[in-house]
Formats: C-alpha cells, sequence, structure tokens
C-alpha cells in the first residue's frame, strides 16, 4: 500500500474513532464528573474502554479506586499491543514516552495491518494522533453539551470501526495458517464476551491464537 | 476521591502502554518471539473484530453492526478501497437504524 493511501486511510479511521469521544463526555458528566474531569480522563488515560469502565463504575456507586483497577485490568491489553508494535515502530528515549500514549485498539490495528514497516510507523502515528486530537476535542463537545448531540451509532460509525478492522485483516487471509489463526481469535473473544470483563476477550482470543498458530507451525515442519 | 482514582488510572494505563514498547530488543530478536510477532495480526485483528461487532459490554448482540460487516465482506470481494468498504459498513449500519 503506498503512502499516500495509508494517510486517507489512517484519518478515515482517526476520524471515526474520534467522533466517540462526544458518547464519553456525555456519559462522563452524566455520570456526576465534572467537565474537567472528563477531560483529564481522555487527556491522561487515552484508551477508551478503561475510560468507560470507570465511568461506568463511578456511575454504579463504585469507589475511584475500583474504577481505577477496573480500567487497568482492561488498558492491559495495550501492553500486548505495545509488544507487537515494538519491532515495527523501533522506538527510543523521549520518542518512545511519548508515542507510548498513543498505542491504543485502533493505532495498533493500522499499523500492524501495513506490510510495509515505514507505511506501518505512519499508520501508527497518523491514526494515534488523530484520534488524539478529536478524541479530546469531542470530549469537550460531549461534556459540555451533554446528551444533546445525537448518539454515533445513528451514523454507522460502530460499525464503520469493524469494516475497517476487516479491511486490514483481509489481505493477510491469503494462507491457511493465518485463517485460521484469525478464525480462532475472533471465535475464542466471542465466546468469553459473556464469561469475562469486557476487554479481556481481546487478549485472551488474541492469546490462544497465537498458541493454536504456534503449533499449526510445528506439524508443518512434522 | 475521584481525582485520585483518575490519576491512579492515568499513571497505569499508560505504564502499561509503555511497558509494551520496552521489551528489550535480545528478546524481541529471538526466533520465537519472531514467529509470535507474524502469528499477532491476524490474532489480535479476528478478535478486535468479533468483540467490536458482536459485544455490547458483556452480552453478545446481533444488530446493525453485523449487517454492516457483511457489507464490508461483499466490498473487498468486489476489491473495493479502504475507506470505502469503511463508508459501506457505516451506510449499511446507518440505514438499516433509520428503518
Amino acid at each position: 500500500m503506498p503512502g499516500r493511501s495509508v494517510r486517507a486511510d489512517s484519518l478515515g479511521v482517526g476520524v471515526a474513532t474520534g467522533a466517540y469521544g462526544v458518547s464519553f463526555g456525555a456519559l462522563a458528566t452524566t455520570s456526576g464528573l465534572d467537565v474537567w474531569q472528563a477531560c483529564a480522563l481522555s487527556l491522561l488515560v487515552f484508551t477508551g474502554a478503561s475510560q468507560f469502565a470507570f465511568v461506568g463504575v463511578i456511575a454504579a456507586g463504585g469507589a475511584p479506586l475500583t474504577g481505577a483497577a477496573t480500567a487497568m485490568l482492561l488498558g492491559s491489553r495495550n501492553l500486548f499491543y505495545g509488544i507487537g508494535l515494538a519491532p515495527v515502530l523501533r522506538l527510543r528515549g523521549w520518542r518512545r514516552a511519548v508515542q507510548a500514549q498513543v498505542v491504543i485498539d485502533e493505532s495498533t490495528a493500522m499499523a500492524l495491518g501495513q506490510p510495509d514497516p515505514a507505511d506501518a510507523r505512519l499508520a501508527f502515528r497518523l491514526t494515534g494522533w488523530s484520534v488524539f486530537v478529536l478524541w479530546n476535542l469531542m470530549t469537550l463537545v460531549g461534556a459540555l453539551a451533554g446528551t444533546a448531540i445525537g448518539d454515533p451509532r445513528t451514523f454507522g460509525l460502530d460499525a464503520a470501526v469493524g469494516g475497517a478492522f476487516l479491511a486490514l485483516l483481509w489481505p493477510r487471509l491469503t494462507a491457511l495458517p493465518q485463517r485460521v489463526v484469525a478464525v480462532v481469535g475472533a471465535a475464542v473473544a466471542t465466546g468469553l464476551v459473556p464469561l469475562t470483563a469486557a476487554g479481556l476477550p481481546i487478549i485472551l482470543g488474541g492469546t490462544a491464537a497465537v498458541l493454536v498458530g504456534l503449533f499449526l507451525r510445528r506439524e508443518e515442519r512434522g | 476521591m475521584i481525582w485520585t482514582g483518575i490519576m491512579v488510572t492515568a499513571v497505569g494505563c499508560y505504564l502499561l502502554k509503555l511497558a509494551g514498547l520496552s521489551v528489550p530488543d535480545h528478546v524481541l530478536t529471538r526466533p520465537l518471539t519472531q514467529r509470535v510477532a507474524a502469528l499477532i495480526p491476524p490474532a489480535l485483528l479476528g478478535a478486535l473484530i468479533a468483540v467490536q461487532v458482536l459485544a455490547d459490554d458483556q452480552l453478545l448482540v446481533v444488530d446493525a453492526r453485523l449487517a454492516g460487516l457483511g457489507a464490508a465482506v461483499v466490498l473487498l470481494l468486489l476489491r473495493a478501497p479502504f475507506l470505502v468498504v469503511v463508508a459501506g459498513a457505516a451506510l449499511t449500519a446507518a440505514l438499516l437504524r433509520l428503518l
């Protein structure tokens, strides 16, 4: 994929995802947080599922530290994303410290979807920071406007993200092991959704699929 | 108290992100690490798609998102460009919700 389409694709995903900041801002303020607290979460925590979980715990009357624990459990998948990204991004010193903040679902998916390392680095930075800027702006808008603004789901933005991830996976499905690994990842994650806290199905499904993939390769060599 | 919770969450979530990027080189260049690293993209993308399309918190839900994914499959089979696939998925879901 040439650089130009990587730019457009990354910004497209950035806009679709960043728009969701409105839902977060609105939910945060209706859950009893003030506008500053909503914005601080988007700026400093910046990982959507963890932010929603924190606010959800507060809204349910839970202690803030319980909210923090839940949020960090969900945020642990970013650790695994970082391990996958490290060999491609090759970041050092302050650059690593800065770019770490945008290690999230979308930037990881966009980067890992590029076969060329230079494209992967471009996709990571553009997706990560376009989501960051828009997510924070839209959090402020949502926090100020509350529920007066419509639900992004009306525009199908939730389906857009699933479609984007599939489009990234698609070119990788040419060989049988990759197909098996992707299907196992999806199946295990789906099965775990009702059983575990949100966020865990992605880590556990991904891990199970990697293990199956390693076993398949060993069989091939036989 | 809410501010304490926010700060603990912020520091914890940031350190998790940083830790993954900070795995040392000699670990990354091991053959096993490289084999695992090659398997991570399809594994994680498969899991992300499933959760993105089917999960609503801890419930499995079949709704307009699945139709959006179906539209994405058709567009990918027709070799449509990335942004057309993304827009097609969104449009399909949005139109279904209008009905």
